[in-house]
Order: structure tokens, then C-alpha cells, then sequence
């Protein structure tokens, strides 16, 4: 990661608008996370913490959820931390590329989630790893922390997200950041395998816990498959929002 | 609430500022290394199945398979993110006033 070559501003400004583009997607359903919050019998206080201190959305959805369905405080908790094992997973592959120590770390920890790590995992350089995953980081934390204030203020009055197709909005949005790795045919292997596993969990888990249990067809396929070089990284121009 | 609310809040920062922290060398392993270039296609996967196609624990077909549709042809198109994700919504949203 040493002696690459700067970014030019053009691309700098394509990263950013990115990471923009992906903030106001995904900040925009936190309006449905404050709404779903206070329905679910949290305070318009309790919800506007959860955005800001827990900051990914999985676990958060996932705490109200379990509230909601009549689940106790501590195991809603706990399905929010199985569901938050995932940024750690995310970090590990971080790390090496940000390559940040001290306070940076400590900063960058908290913005550690799906969308900034999909916006920078495939970077080349850690120049452009480092602006991608802080421009999403940041844009997404002050977008989902503004929209869940207007949403648990705003509480029943919001009404469902589903009346503007905000739900469909965020499947898509997930299946952009993961558009550029469908080109391997082992990822659409693990794609699918992934996507099958979740479904087939639905009905017999706890929201959230099929996501995570996808996590291991990544871990058997990783461990099984015989070919040594890891997932070919694509460019900058592949992805998701990159497009110029 | 609160006690449970703020132990989740410091456990999920925990948990994301020690994968940021580990030793390098954890990823050095091919092994490793491969997992960990998986993991996010798995996990993307399993949300894009579990947004668009379940509604807490039921499995379900709505408008959001529409919007869907609408993603892969834009993304096939090769348009713009912004266009995926809004065009998916509308799409979704139109589908139900139908």
C-alpha cells in the first residue's frame, strides 16, 4: 500500500459523491428505524442512543425487534451483539488496508459498519480505502442519526415505511454494494449459498440471527475450497456507486 | 431498557474496534484471508435475501421483488447507484398503489 499513486480529484470527488449517494440511501431508513423504535415501546431518548452510540443498523433493528415481540431487554441485547460480531469480521479485513493507529482507530471503530466497509473493501489504494470508508462512515452516521430523530419524533404519524417503497430501497442498495462481486463464480456460489441459508433460517430464528448464520458459508467455503488466491479485488470503477 | 440498551451499545463498539485492532498477522493465514474476502459476499447476499424477501420471521412476496427486479436490470444497465436505489423504491411504491 506503499508508493501508490495519488488519487486525482476527479476521483476523489467520485469517492465522495459515493459515499454521499450510499449515506442518504441507507440514512434515510433511519426514519423507519425511529418510527419502528418508539412504536416498539422505547423512548424518542432511548431510540436517538441506539443511533448514536450502537450505530449499525442490523443490531439496532434487531434490539427493538426482540422488545417488540415481547422479548426481555438483556436477550435483545444479546441478539444485537451476535449481530454485531459482524463488524468485527469487517474490521479484520479493514485493518490491514486503513492502516490507522491510535485515536484514528478508536474513531474509525465507531463508523465500522456494513456500508462503509462495502464502500472502501475494494479500493486499490488506502488513500482512496481511507476517503471511501470515512465519507460513508460519516455521511451515513449523520443521516441515520438526523432521520431517526425525525422518525421517533414524528412516531406513528411517519406511518410505513413501505408507503414511499423505502424497503425495497434498502435490498437494492444491498445488492449494488454486492454487485461487483458477482464477476467470481465462487462469490456466486457463496452468494447464493448465503441467500438460500438466510431464507431457510427466517421462519426458525430470531430477526437478524439468518444473516449472521450466511456468515458461515462464507467461513466452510473459505476453509474448503482448494484454489490459494483470494477473491480478485475489483477496481475502483466496479464499485457499487462507482459508476462514473 | 436502559441498562440493556447501553451494555449492547458498548459491546457492539467493543466488538468493532477489536477487529480493527487485532494482530495483522491474523489475516495472514490464505485461509484467513479467503474467509474474510467471503464473508462480505455471503453477508450481503443473506441481506439483500432477507430485505426483499422475509418480513420478521415469515417468508414473504411483496412489491419489494419488484423493485428488486428494477435493481438488477439498472445495475445490468450499469446506472448509476442513486438511480438502483430510488427507481427500486419507486418502483416498490408504485407497485402498491396499484
Amino acid at each position: 500500500m506503499t508508493a501508490e499513486p495519488r488519487l486525482s480529484p476527479a476521483e476523489r470527488s467520485g469517492i465522495v459523491r459515493d459515499g454521499i449517494a450510499v449515506g442518504l440511501a441507507t440514512g434515510a431508513y433511519g426514519v423507519g428505524f425511529g418510527a419502528v423504535s418508539v412504536a416498539s415501546g422505547l423512548s424518542v431518548a432511548q431510540t436517538c442512543v441506539l443511533s448514536l452510540l450502537m450505530f449499525t443498523g442490523a443490531s439496532q433493528f434487531a434490539l427493538v425487534g426482540v422488545v417488540a415481540a415481547g422479548g426481555a431487554p438483556l436477550s435483545g441485547a444479546a441478539t444485537a451483539l451476535l449481530l454485531g460480531t459482524r463488524n468485527t469480521l469487517y474490521g479484520l479485513r479493514m485493518a490491514p488496508l486503513l492502516q490507522w493507529r491510535g485515536w484514528r482507530r478508536a474513531a474509525a471503530a465507531h463508523v465500522l459498519i456494513d456500508e462503509s466497509t462495502a464502500m472502501a473493501v475494494n479500493r486499490p489504494t488506502t488513500e482512496g480505502a481511507r476517503l471511501g470508508f470515512t465519507t460513508t462512515g460519516v455521511a451515513v452516521f449523520l443521516l441515520w442519526n438526523l432521520a431517526t430523530a425525525v422518525g421517533a419524533l414524528a412516531g406513528e404519524a411517519v406511518g410505513d415505511p413501505r408507503t414511499f417503497g423505502l424497503d425495497a430501497a434498502v435490498g437494492a442498495a444491498f445488492l449494488a454494494l454486492l454487485w461487483p462481486r458477482l464477476k467470481d463464480d465462487r462469490n456466486i456460489l457463496v452468494g447464493v449459498l448465503g441467500a438460500a441459508v438466510a431464507l431457510t433460517m427466517v421462519p426458525i430464528t430470531a430477526a437478524g440471527v439468518p444473516v449472521l448464520a450466511a456468515g458461515g458459508v462464507a467461513v466452510l467455503v473459505g476453509v474448503l475450497s482448494k484454489r490459494d488466491d483470494p477473491t480478485e479485488l475489483p477496481g475502483t470503477d466496479d464499485v457499487a456507486g462507482g459508476h462514473h | 431498557m436502559w441498562t440493556a440498551i447501553l451494555l449492547a451499545c458498548v459491546g457492539c463498539y467493543v466488538l468493532k474496534l477489536a477487529g480493527l485492532s487485532l494482530p495483522e498477522r491474523v489475516l495472514s493465514h490464505p485461509t484467513v484471508e479467503r474467509v474474510a474476502d467471503l464473508i462480505p459476499v455471503a453477508l450481503l447476499a443473506a441481506l439483500v435475501a432477507v430485505q426483499v424477501f422475509s418480513d420478521g420471521t415469515t417468508l414473504t412476496l411483496d412489491a419489494r421483488v419488484l423493485g428488486l427486479g428494477f435493481a438488477v436490470v439498472a445495475l445490468l444497465l450499469r446506472m448509476p447507484f442513486l438511480v438502483v436505489v430510488v427507481g427500486a423504491s419507486v418502483v416498490a411504491a408504485l407497485a402498491r398503489l396499484v
